[in-house]
């Protein structure tokens, strides 16, 4: 059954593999500093409303994803409160786009990115920046020049797990902007199409190896990427 | 020239303090526990007093009536803590330029050079800094503090994580900056025979 064509990939996986790693890379551009500023917030920061910005983000991680893809639907598609507006003053159409797959798998993987970076950023000890400020540093460079260089590793494991979480979503993101061929079927939407078409297990297995050989791919890299973080600090 | 004149309040602690220090080294002496730390932090700007003022020379750090409190970055005072806190991503060279490359150039007073010959730590630029010894972590973070040109240097008990051996070494460093580096410092210690070998005046604080 399994032959060498098995290897060879058709036009449609193809432009699924590319849609999906495009989607994801936009995605994480796209949350990399908001999360960052968040997470900073988070770990650092006291004031009113902290629990309920904490709720916010992380609402995503434990709604069915469905719940989001139908809230962005309802937010951001032609008709809805805010994508109406853009629609008729900018001609901007963001439901059933490859731009809204990205907004799609940035609000779920949003969560995973503060998470980590957080974490991060709270373990970094504040008797250094304590120090930093004694030397003259502003709050603004204490923590461009010891907060996050400290707390880089958490950022790239975040940055990673935003990615993957990203080039994984489908339940946002089919409810949000469907399942469009070369528009916003990604690897997940373009497997489960193929489950759903007479003769169309091996294109889907062939997907599926994709899927976990990218997988292991954004593993290997993030903790090869937070050794070499760990020994440049002396940790190791 | 410093004028403090403040009261600090927290819970089961009180802190009053009214004095004018004149000398090059002044030595801050008492009990664990009696503020000696809590003194640094609020001329550091760390903390802030409930009321009060500091002075240092003519620039007001801290004032309660006028409503001056300038943050910590802007009162070019320099601390060196009892655990050195150097930075661990940055080498030896990069903590000793870190507070002088924020130091506008003309504001600078002190040379790299000069600093890195008195303390005898040329050898220790490439280094990483978990590779110190304690003393060679202490002599990079007072040469750290220097070269930020500071107005005034606190130092928190430096030498307090040291042994009896590495304090010997290095209390001769502090007594050459104090001889050839005309910047005023507050020295805090529990340690009676270092404060009397250093200090110009000493105050004892009490419960």
């Amino acid at each position: 059954m399994i032959d060498s064509t098995f290897f060879v990939l058709s036009h449609a996986e193809i432009e699924a593999l590319t849609l999906s790693v495009k989607v994801a890379t936009f995605c994480t551009l796209l949350i990399c500093i908001p999360a960052i500023a968040v997470a900073w917030l988070l770990a650092k920061k006291t004031f009113i409303g902290k629990s309920l910005l904490d709720g916010l983000v992380h609402i995503p991680l434990i709604l069915p994803p469905v719940v989001p893809g139908f809230l962005l639907l309802i937010l951001l598609g032609n008709q809805g409160l805010i994508g109406k507006w853009l629609h008729e003053t900018f001609g901007i159409t963001i439901a059933f786009t490859w731009m809204g797959a990205v907004i799609a798998s940035a609000v779920m993987a949003f969560p995973l990115m503060v998470r980590s970076t957080r974490q991060a950023i709270s373990q970094v000890d504040s008797k250094l920046e304590t120090a930093a400020q004694s030397l003259g540093a502003s709050p603004l460079k204490v923590f461009f020049s010891v907060t996050l260089p400290l707390a880089i590793p958490g950022v790239i494991t975040g940055l990673i797990l935003a990615f993957s979480r990203s080039l994984g979503e489908f339940g946002a993101t089919i409810t949000f902007v469907g399942n469009i061929e070369g528009e916003t079927r990604t690897l997940p939407l373009a497997i489960y199409s193929f489950t759903q078409t007479p003769n169309g297990d091996l294109a889907a297995m062939r997907l599926v190896l994709l899927s976990v050989l990218i997988a292991l791919a954004a593993i290997v890299l993030s903790n090869h990427l937070e050794r070499k973080a760990a020994k440049k600090m002396g940790r190791v | 020239m410093i004028e403090i004149d403040i009261r600090f309040n927290r819970s089961n602690f009180k802190l009053d303090f009214k004095q004018s220090l004149n000398d090059p080294v002044t030595g801050l002496f008492g009990a664990s526990g009696s503020g000696k730390s809590t003194l640094l932090g609020l001329i550091a700007g760390f903390i802030s007093p409930n009321d009060g003022f500091i002075k240092l020379d003519d620039v007001v750090l801290f004032d309660r009536n006028q409503s001056v409190n300038l943050p910590p970055h802007k009162r070019k005072v320099a601390t060196v803590f009892q655990d050195g806190r150097l930075l661990p991503h940055l080498n030896v060279k990069d903590n000793l330029l870190f507070g002088f490359k924020l130091t506008p150039e003309q504001d600078r007073c002190i040379d790299f050079e000069v600093v890195t010959s008195l303390l005898e730590i040329k050898g220790l630029l490439a280094k990483r800094v978990h590779e110190l010894s304690g003393g060679e972590t202490q002599r990079v973070a007072l040469g750290r503090a220097l070269l930020m040109s500071p107005k005034l240097l606190l130092l928190d008990e430096p030498l307090s994580s040291l042994d009896i051996r590495l304090k010997q070494q290095i209390l001769p460093f502090l007594k050459r900056i104090k001889d050839e580096v005309s910047i005023p410092m507050v020295y805090v210690s529990h340690d009676k025979e270092e404060i009397n070998y250093l200090a110009d005046k000493v105050f004892e604080l009490t419960n």
